[in-house]
């Protein structure tokens, strides 16, 4: 009898002990793997953000300085990425033009993504005839090639930073749109919602204070992952050369004016690399909060 | 192989843990129990107990972070604890099936239910498919399923949850196995399909000699089936014995305060009805208290209780956990509280508080195509009721009756297709959201789920200040926390509270937040839809009495809608029952119970488990479910199920006509069906 329970104290023991032992290690382990690479991408999008916000400071030229004289020089000790065809310096441009493109980018997910839950909201709160006007108006939205549509509108606005804003937010929402008015549905029939109906609260206290905050922690990731997307967009626009008006600088343009010089290399590729890490940095956190706050994956 | 006289499934010293993030829980901590061939076993206890852990341990269907740390399964001959997964897989499904809670999710619902079937008998290589199919057939046809061949391609979807467990049954006996596990099966049914499946599953038990573990929160489920039961708290049995022991005499109190909660059929009311409850709650199985882990709740603990017991014998066939009965001696029933004030409004003539006629409620469907006709959702189809100011009436009926809906369509969350709501002399039926909001201050609603029913955003002060902030009845900030602070001690919740968010409360504890809420604008007229369905039985009877003393000292108007009968019994003094979107009759509580006049009241009454199965009386067997809302039958829409119908019955729609004073009813044959 005391043999029999002596041993079973030291299977639990044993189990015991290589739970608490390893529980450090181990979760540190898990942590690593689940967000891993979202602190990386974290990283990476501060340090751009740092700067952006620094750059009249951090850089060793003025951003549009020409001189013909030193143009097209490869990188060295003076232009550590070389110099453009005007002979700026490229390493100051792409810091400068991080300003460009981080703020279109969350100027575009922010208010397009305003825009979005907005006309989702209401639509999935309000139901019947609103919300057949406001989603096939989004359906409508859908039906066209986005990039080529905000081509279309920009175009046709004029070059400029702030007119292709617009055409992007133009074709920008109803993504937003969509989900906002998923999620609202389902939160719609939860009894909270109820509940508040029958206090007395007024539908628009119920939708922005009630339903909206808990419908929010999709619609951050989609704005995480959506950030890259529109810097990308903005960069291609400007390629295009519909985006900022020379000389501002700016990634996209940086890499259309460098695109023909094939033994000039470091002028196209260095910003093509910065809108890479960039897009790359916002999709990792934006992966990373979307496990965070799906429970699901969490527990794995 | 083996010997006769072995059990089937002997179970010693499990202990099941779960290895989590933060920290060991000890779900299961040292069970022990041995089961014969063909014998019925009940494992009874409140969530979080450990009983469905104990179960799945039976099975090792255990998922991390959950191990098996200590202890033995041994089962007929095999120890399932160290066999290798493949021959695990030999004994899950061919010589133990399990059967789970929630119907609507255990069907794979993408495969046709032949499929699902054969499937399961030729994974054991015991069939071929052909024979598999034939057998499929005839088991569902054993199972209760009208027409099985047909069935037997039909889809989940197009099966009701009773008619999918009774599938899950069928998938379950299909390979003749020695030992079914049944984890709740019937939690999610209604009363009357309860009724239908613990027949069937005694009935399987005596033909084919299969034994049987039926998990359960109710007592009287298991005293249905059983011929043992385990009571399991805080991850140990703490009592084990036959039911009609166990349910006569508990010797742990535990087993006793699980008893005494549960308001029963059969319980006498007096004036006053509140029910003896245990305070607190289980405890937290992170780190089990030292000694007797019920003595922080027991009101009998002694001295000696600080000492972990063990389960020893207390008599023939019976043992428990317990140092205060280990002499033998029984446990005193539990002391009534002194009546308190009159309670009882004898028929004072007043005006109805809430008047409602006729009232009708359609649901248009969306159509599948442009010429289809439009189906109509008949969620009411005429109800009268009237509430006077101070009584509780309590709305009775099967799912899909309308109880919800006659809810939502008196507190005008819905607008009626017709008929007339006057609440307090006003007629409410299609007055606008802003004609009504000043009315929101004297008709409040308490939710059924705890887990839905509070904004997961919002602090329990932000939650309770809303409704005063809007309503005005805080001017100021302070105001409305000290109007907060009461609120919170009304229902019995600490101050500390208003600052915490809602997951961080229990069920029971949500339930009270929930009842503040409505509490907060100072109402006179309170609808509860369902609002103790959800909760452990101890819980239940806490926020019944809560709810009883309310009443008592705010003077509250109750529509109460359960589907639990004997708490509708207990709580109300007028009862409805509701069929298909008819009242189909209505009398004071006590007088429902003893006489029932609708043959369908009748039946709800006898479906109801009761906790003495030997003495039960005799049943009548509603067969088959409610018919769809979307087409009822004509006439009297209960005549399809209903055991005396005659022909008058298909032609004619019965009206709710006076039998007596007070009780009314809709049926053209009162009376012909006795409960007893």
């Amino acid at each position: 009898m005391s043999q029999a329970e002596s041993a079973i104290t030291d299977a639990v023991a044993g189990a015991l002990a290589t739970h608490e032992t390893g529980s450090g290690a181990n979760r540190r382990r898990r942590w690593r793997r689940r967000y891993g690479l979202a602190a990386l991408g974290a990283i990476v999008v501060v340090v751009w953000a740092l700067l952006a916000l620094l750059a009249p400071w951090i850089t060793p030229y003025p951003p549009n300085a020409v001189n013909v004289a030193g143009r097209l020089t490869a990188p060295s000790a003076a232009h550590w990425l070389g110099t453009d065809e005007l002979g700026r310096d490229v390493l100051t441009r792409i810091v400068f033009g991080a300003r460009t493109s981080l703020t279109v980018g969350f100027t575009v997910v922010l208010i397009g993504g305003a825009i979005g839950t907005l006309v989702g909201g209401v639509a999935a709160y309000a139901r019947g005839w609103a919300e057949e006007a406001l989603m096939r108006a989004t359906d409508l939205m859908f039906c066209f090639p986005p990039i080529i549509l905000a081509m279309a509108i920009a175009a046709a606005l004029g070059i400029g930073t702030r007119n292709t804003v617009i055409a992007m937010l133009v074709v920008w929402w109803p993504k937003f749109a969509r989900l906002a008015r998923s999620l609202v549905l389902g939160q719609r029939s939860l009894e909270y919602v109820a509940a508040a109906r029958t206090i007395g609260f007024r539908p628009t206290h119920i939708l922005f204070r009630e339903i909206l905050p808990n419908a929010v922690g999709p619609l951050i990731v989609l704005v995480t992952l959506d950030l890259g997307n529109a810097i990308l967009v903005f960069a291609g626009l400007s390629f295009l050369g519909l985006g900022v008006v020379p000389p501002t600088p700016e990634w996209g343009s940086m890499v259309s004016e460098g695109r023909e010089l094939v033994s000039q290399w470091w002028v196209a590729t260095f910003p093509g690399l910065a809108i890479l890490t960039v897009v790359i940095g916002f999709n990792f956190v934006g992966d990373g909060l979307r496990d965070w706050l799906d429970p699901h994956a969490r527990r794995r | 192989m083996q010997d006769a006289a072995e059990p089937l499934l002997q179970v010693s010293d499990l202990r099941t843990w779960f290895f989590t993030d933060a920290g060991v829980v000890r779900a299961v901590d040292g069970v022990s129990f041995t089961l014969a061939r063909g014998e019925t076993l009940g494992i009874v206890g409140e969530s979080g107990s450990g009983k469905s852990v104990a179960a799945k341990s039976i099975m090792n269907l255990l998922e991390e972070p959950a191990r098996i740390v200590a202890g033995s399964i041994r089962f007929a001959g095999r120890e399932i604890t160290t066999l290798p997964e493949e021959e695990l897989r030999d004994i899950r499904g061919a010589e133990i099936a399990m059967v789970f809670q929630d119907p609507m999710t255990s069907l794979n619902p993408v495969l046709r239910i032949s499929r699902q079937l054969i499937e399961t008998m030729t994974a054991h290589k015991r069939f071929t498919p052909e024979e598999a199919r034939t057998r499929a057939a005839s088991l569902l046809g054993r199972m209760g399923v009208a027409s099985p061949e047909q069935m037997l391609d039909s889809w989940p979807h197009q099966f009701s949850g009773g008619m999918r467990q009774r599938v899950m049954l069928a998938m379950g006996f299909s390979n003749t196995p020695s030992l079914i596990l049944a984890d709740e099966p019937t939690t999610a049914l209604d009363v009357t399909i309860q009724a239908q499946i613990l027949d069937l599953l005694r009935a399987l038990n005596a033909d084919l000699g299969t034994a049987v573990i039926l998990i359960s929160h109710d007592l009287g489920v298991i005293a249905n089936v059983c011929s043992r039961v385990l009571v399991m708290y805080a991850g140990e049995v703490v009592e084990e014995g036959r039911p009609e022991d166990l349910l006569v005499d508990p010797r742990h109190p535990y087993t006793w305060a699980l008893l005494h909660a549960a308001p029963r059929l059969d319980g006498e009311i007096g004036n006053d009805r509140r029910l003896a409850t245990i305070e607190g709650q289980p405890p937290d199985a992170h780190a089990w208290p030292d000694g007797c882990r019920f003595r922080a709740r027991c009101p009998f603990a002694i001295e000696r209780c600080a000492q972990h017991p063990e389960l020893l014998p207390v008599g023939d066939g019976r043992s428990a956990r317990c140092w205060v009965t280990q002499d033998g001696s029984p446990l005193h029933p539990p002391q009534r509280a002194a009546v308190s004030g009159e309670t009882i409004h004898a028929g004072a003539v007043t005006a109805p508080l809430l008047e409602v006629r006729g009232l009708v409620k359609h649901f248009p469907l969306p159509r599948e195509n442009f010429l289809e006709k439009q189906r109509v959702l008949r969620a009411l189809d005429g109800v009268d009721l009237e509430v006077f100011p101070g009584e509780t009436v309590g709305l009775v009926g099967e799912s899909g009756c309308g109880k919800s809906t006659l809810a939502r369509v008196v507190m005008r969350l819905t607008e009626p297709t017709a008929g007339r709501i006057m609440f307090d002399g006003q007629d409410i039926s299609h007055a606008s959201q802003a004609d009504i909001r000043p009315l929101r201050r004297r008709m409040q609603m308490v939710f059924q789920d705890p887990y839905a029913s509070l904004n997961p955003r919002m602090t329990v002060g932000q939650i309770l200040s809303g409704p005063l902030r809007l309503h005005g009845l805080a001017d100021s900030a302070a105001a409305a926390r000290e109007r907060v602070a009461e609120l919170l001690n009304l229902v019995g919740l600490p101050q500390a509270s208003a600052a915490r968010f809602p997951h961080e409360f229990s069920g029971g504890q949500r339930q009270r937040i929930s009842i503040a809420r409505a509490l907060a604008v100072e109402p006179v007229f309170v609808v509860g839809d369902e609002p103790i369905s959800a909760l452990d039985v101890n819980i239940q009877a806490q926020i019944i009495n809560l709810l009883i003393g309310l009443q008592e000292r705010l003077r509250l108007t109750y529509l109460f809608i359960a589907h639990d009968l004997a708490v509708v019994r207990h709580i109300s003094d007028r009862i409805v029952v509701l069929y298909l979107g008819r009242v189909v009759e209505t009398a004071p509580a006590a007088e429902l119970f003893v006489r029932p006049l609708h043959p369908y009241t009748a039946s709800l009454i006898s479906a109801v488990p009761h906790p003495e199965a030997a003495r039960s009386p005799r049943r009548i067997m509603l067969t088959g479910e409610v018919p769809s809302a979307l087409n009822p039958p004509s006439g009297c829409h209960f005549r399809t199920r209903c055991p005396v119908a005659a022909a008058r019955c298909a032609t004619e729609v019965p009206v709710l006509a006076e039998a007596s004073a007070g009780h009314r009813v809709a049926c053209h044959f009162p009376g012909t069906l006795q409960a007893g």
